[in-house]
């Protein structure tokens, strides 16, 4: 939780992702990641003379299926513009983009927040072409820059939302839940590392005229905004959080020094530097940029009807929003365990979903599935696709455990052993004999017994030693090769000694 | 009549018969192009050998029994803004003297196709920006009928190649006239075929929703024989229209009738030169000998469409020169102190005077504070312009009227006046923002013996119906037969 | 209406053309009589006009998603003005 301040953080996040698609936006060239420099180029995405664009109805497609998914409203005419300006990275100097018709505006998703779920609202998603790399010369010494233009040309969804987020904490849940979202509904791999999603956060804060230090709000307004800011160059959800974290301080700090406001200096660009773990405000650009945006010529509008729209909503999953709310009515999860289980990603939860339906208990298959299950996808770093057990192992183990009346802590070995050797629950049980079912009265004639024999122990605890109990329970677990179930026998005890 | 003089149908025949080959052919018109270059300069490059190994070629496939496309062994030049695999596309640019392309144009694949002989790359304007081909970064093009003159432009060196008899056929583009005004200056025929007919792929964008490939050829029968081979779809043009191409070289000599033909009345403003207005008087009577109704129409907007056209060709064509920059291909300047003055030295030093002038005032039109006024109205106004046509050609089957104000006028008599340069382009220009076809043929001299053309329009796709009116005027008259004396 | 020294230099800026004072002066005369010319199109009334970017009504053009060869690296980069081992080179940027 962040540190309760004097102001109020206004976020919004500008997110671009690469679509999964086999070939790039306008050309036949891979979108493959990780290939030799400059080997999955052609004239169309090199931008030689002559050569033209053609829209890859794939790219286009997965737009609409992850507009649909973020409730967007599609647009029923959508067309391209080009924006143009110099960088060697754009081969044609201009990226063809959507300026005044994107395919859609509105939406969003909700969050959760420690107030309870929260709506981000979106301005507009819209399709664009990514630009190249570029490599710049790391001695410092001003060296040549390269260039590689495998990634020109690959499609990008630029998904902006309205400034809805008020801490470095419900934007890291923004981007956590759009992410799962995207991934889910197979739009993108959302890979950061890999820079198939990038953020740019717009951030500034309100400061209630109370502490602005005398400084007046501007006309219109009932608290002091500050100039924003975008930060560009962040390459993780954590230095998303730490970069909004600093850079609001520090706009709160400059504004104490400077007295200036939203609208009275133009919007400022900064980097995060994520090893100093500050932002770096460039030279605020007074030459406004002029991207000279007008529609692209070489490509033709679309026309979206509803039974295009209709085939494309018949492809979507479950979203997850939906299946969380599913989770909870229908298998009498808490929202606490549904959105765990949720947040695992779409195999997981289906992966849950077999367990609870084959062992009939939904709270146990979660309990084992958030905890034991995802322990081990953690440590062994694998997705539950490789995960050994099948749900049907895990569901009969969950049986088994409540039939004999299992502790938790052997049932956690009998876990451990069926994913060592990857025998069946009902074979480990029978081996360690941990089939023997006890009933009440027996446990009651050994609980018995123990008090008999243990005087001293007795005595300690009804002198207020709980941790004489121990030697209790513990009597009662050797006469049972340690098949007894502690909690049962603690229970007993407890009920016994009362009687003494 | 010499070989060169003859039209690609005779030379197709005469090798049917067996009268001749491909490599005589190619070897006559190689001749041809030796003899008279130093005076037209109608060619950038031509590879002699290339052009005879691909006549070869032909030969033998004839000679085998083997199937010939319907322009085999017919010697074709190629303006030089269409891309030709692993030959040099410049353009007529220094930027890209030396621009190597890795992949031909859908146009010359079709010509390949087809088997003609690509027999050279001809001279333009930069960029095809300009009436004249004085804008060209190598040299200047002069018109067959009268040296000391113009050839019209941009395609004036593909136009001038047909005129000269250096090549029976040519391609060129037209974005605003660039096919039709130099047909008619160099006293050939000249289309403009419909917006999406032919494929642009490969063609080097000047402004892409104006643009279009066409045929050059001496007689209206050639150019549907060119116009069949090179149009068609193609997917990867998105704005190249699927739609069957018709026979057009099969149906060429049927006349349309009844026939009706519309007469804009701003295309017979002042301004129009009394000899051009009576050559196109005489062929408006041949056409009413054959029984058309002839009807006055107006296009109401046409006298705003060279103010739109600068402002949307300009606007485009400043963002589809932006590629050149000296990073990926083309010329870069030895001496520059940073990324961006790299930039603008390599485009400053690369690019001619008329095409920096055109990225400048589209730059102008398009920036921030300007689009509303320029750009935007611009647009609005090419439909209203288009909205003309569409109305005219509700009541008329064809329009008629001069293809240029004027005949073909001196080097450098408008070289420091790039307003009177665009005013050349008066009739021509409203056909590329409505996106219709034209074409201008032959329809008699001046007085001083320069040639005048007859500019037809029809509306979308009417190409068929175009060639045919078009051939009817040409079976009345001789002005398709006359040859320059080089 | 004439266009001042200014606007024409922050133009060639957009336009990353670099302009010998001989032809700043040329531009800076031409262009504004060119630009007074094009002006004649504020005379006419265009309220309610819908703009005109495509002459032809076409839309709905994609192609499959299905990859398509690419260049060698050697075809690719054989046209560049600097090299340097796979890549294109150019003078150092700063972000
Ligand atoms: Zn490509």
């Amino acid at each position: 939780m962040s540190r309760p301040t004097p102001y109020t953080i206004v976020i919004g996040l500008e997110v671009h992702v690469q679509l999964l698609t086999r070939t790039k936006l306008f050309c036949g060239c891979s979108t493959q990641f990780g290939l030799p420099p400059n080997s999955a180029t052609c004239p169309v995405c090199i931008g030689m003379p002559g050569v033209l664009p053609v829209m890859n109805r794939a790219a286009f497609e997965l737009a609409l299926k992850a507009a649909l998914a973020l409730q967007c409203n599609i647009a029923p005419f959508t067309k391209w513009d080009r924006k143009n300006y110099y960088y060697p990275d754009l081969p044609k100097n201009y990226q063809i983009s959507q300026y005044d018709l994107p395919f859609s505006t509105g939406g969003g998703l909700e969050i959760m927040t420690p107030q309870g779920p929260k709506w981000i609202g979106l301005i507009r998603v819209h399709l664009e072409e990514d630009a190249g790399k570029l490599l710049h010369d790391e001695t410092g010494r001003g060296g040549d820059s390269l260039v590689d233009l495998n990634r020109a040309g690959t499609p990008l969804l630029e998904i902006v939302s309205k400034p809805d987020m008020n801490s470095p904490e419900e934007a890291k849940a923004y981007l956590e839940e759009l992410r799962l979202l995207l991934r889910e509904i197979g739009v993108s791999d959302c890979e950061m590392q890999e820079g198939s999603l990038r953020v740019d956060a717009n951030v500034n804060i309100r400061i209630p005229p109370e502490h602005a230090g005398g400084r007046k709000p501007l006309p219109g307004r009932q608290y002091v905004a500050t100039p924003i800011v975008e930060i560009k160059n962040l390459n993780s959800f954590r230095a998303v959080e730490r970069a909004i974290a600093y850079e609001t301080q520090r706009q709160f700090e400059e504004f104490q020094e400077s007295g200036k406001q939203l609208g009275e200096v133009s919007k400022a660009t900064a980097g995060w530097d994520d090893v100093q773990g500050v932002t770096v405000v460039q030279r605020r650009k007074e030459e406004a940029s002029d991207y000279r945006y007008f529609p692209e010529p070489d490509l033709v509008p679309v026309e979206v009807d509803q039974a295009w729209l209709d085939r494309i909503r018949a492809t979507l999953p479950e979203l997850p929003a939906a299946r969380r709310k599913r989770f909870e009515s229908q298998l009498g999860l808490s929202a606490y365990d549904a959105r765990v289980l949720v947040g695992q990603g779409l195999a997981f939860a289906d992966y849950f979903e077999k367990v609870a339906r084959e062992c009939g208990d939904a709270k146990a298959a979660s309990n084992w599935c958030s905890n034991q299950v995802l322990a081990v996808l953690n440590e062994r770093k694998i997705s539950i696709q490789d995960f050994p057990l099948a749900p049907e192992a895990l569901a009969d183990l969950i049986i088994r455990v409540k039939k004999h009346n299992i502790n938790a802590q052997r049932a956690r070995e009998v876990f451990g052993i069926m994913l060592q050797t990857g025998e069946t629950a009902d074979g480990i049980i029978k081996r360690l004999g941990l089939d023997v079912s006890f009933d009440a009265e027996e446990l009651r004639e050994l609980v018995k017994k123990s008090i008999a024999a243990n005087a001293k122990a007795v005595a300690d605890v009804k002198a207020g030693k709980q941790k004489a109990m121990d030697a209790l329970v513990g009597f009662v677990m050797r006469e049972t090769k340690g098949k007894a179930p502690t909690d049962e026998v603690r229970r007993l005890m407890n009920e016994e000694l009362a009687k003494v | 009549m010499q070989l060169i003089e003859r039209t690609a149908a005779e030379l197709r025949a005469l090798m049917a018969q067996g009268e001749v080959n491909a490599v005589q052919i190619t070897e006559a018109f190689l001749q041809a192009i030796r003899a008279r270059e130093p005076q037209v300069q109608a060619f950038l490059h031509v590879d002699e050998s290339d052009a005879l190994a691909q006549a070869t070629a032909i030969d033998q496939k004839r000679k085998h029994g083997w199937q010939l496309g319907p322009l085999a062994g017919i010697p074709v030049a190629i303006k030089d803004v269409l891309c030709t695999k692993g030959q040099v596309t410049t353009c007529g640019s220094r930027i890209l003297e030396n621009f190597v392309p890795p992949y031909d144009a859908h146009v010359i694949t079709r010509l390949r196709e087809a088997d003609a002989v690509l027999i050279g790359k001809t001279n333009m304007d930069e960029f095809a920006m300009g009436s004249s081909t004085e804008n060209s970064a190598f040299k200047t093009t002069r018109n067959p009928w009268d040296l000391e003159r113009i050839p019209g432009g941009s395609s004036g060196g593909s136009a001038a190649a047909v005129a000269a008899c250096e090549a029976p056929l040519a391609v060129g583009s037209d974005t605003g006239g660039s096919i039709r005004q130099p047909a008619s200056l160099c006293g050939i025929v000249g289309m403009k075929p419909t917006y999406g007919r032919v494929s642009r792929f490969g063609l080097v964008a000047f402004a892409s929703s104006l643009d279009q490939i066409g045929p050059f050829s001496h007689d209206v029968t050639d150019c549907a024989l060119l116009l069949e081979v090179i149009a068609g779809h193609d997917k990867r043009d998105s704005t190249s229209v699927y739609r069957p191409v018709p026979p057009y070289s099969r149906t060429v000599n049927t006349p349309v009738k009844p026939l009706t033909i519309g007469l804009p009345r701003e295309f017979f403003d002042e301004g129009l030169d009394p000899e051009v207005n009576a050559c196109v008087q005489e062929a408006l009577k041949v056409y009413r000998g054959l029984g058309a109704n002839i009807k006055e129409v107006s296009l109401p907007h046409s006298r705003y469409a060279v103010a739109v056209y600068y402002i949307v060709a300009t606007a485009e064509a400043s963002s589809n020169l932006a590629r050149y920059d000296g990073v990926h291909y083309g010329y870069r300047a030895p001496d520059f102190d940073s990324m961006i003055h790299m930039y603008s030295r390599s485009r400053g030093l690369g690019f001619g005077k008329e095409v920096k002038r055109r990225i400048m005032l589209g730059t102008y039109a398009l920036s921030s504070g300007y689009y509303d006024a320029y750009y935007l109205k611009a647009l609005k106004v090419r439909r209203l312009i288009k909205e003309d046509f569409d109305r005219a050609f509700a009541e008329c089957d064809v329009l008629m009227g001069p293809t240029s104000p004027t005949p073909a006028f001196r080097v450098g008599e408008k070289a420091e006046n790039p307003l009177a340069m665009y005013l050349s382009d008066i009739y021509t220009i409203s056909c590329n923002l409505a996106g219709i076809a034209g074409i201008s043929i032959p329809c008699g001299f001046t007085k001083a013996g320069l040639p005048v053309g007859l500019q037809i329009l029809a509306g979308p796709f009417e190409e068929e119906k175009l060639l045919r009116v078009a051939r009817m005027h040409e079976a009345q008259t001789d002005w398709h037969l006359r040859r320059p004396r080089l | 209406m004439a266009l001042t020294g200014d606007q024409v230099r922050w133009v060639a800026h957009l336009a990353r053309l670099e302009l010998t004072e001989e032809e700043f002066q040329l531009f800076t005369g031409q262009l504004t009589r060119i630009v007074d010319f094009i002006d004649q199109l504020q005379q006419l009334n265009t309220e309610g006009v819908e703009p005109l970017a495509h002459a032809l009504p076409i839309h709905n053009v994609f192609r499959p998603d299905e990859p398509a060869p690419s260049l060698s690296v050697d075809e690719a980069l054989a046209n560049a003005p600097a090299r340097k081992g796979d890549f294109y080179s150019v003078p150092a940027v700063l972000d």
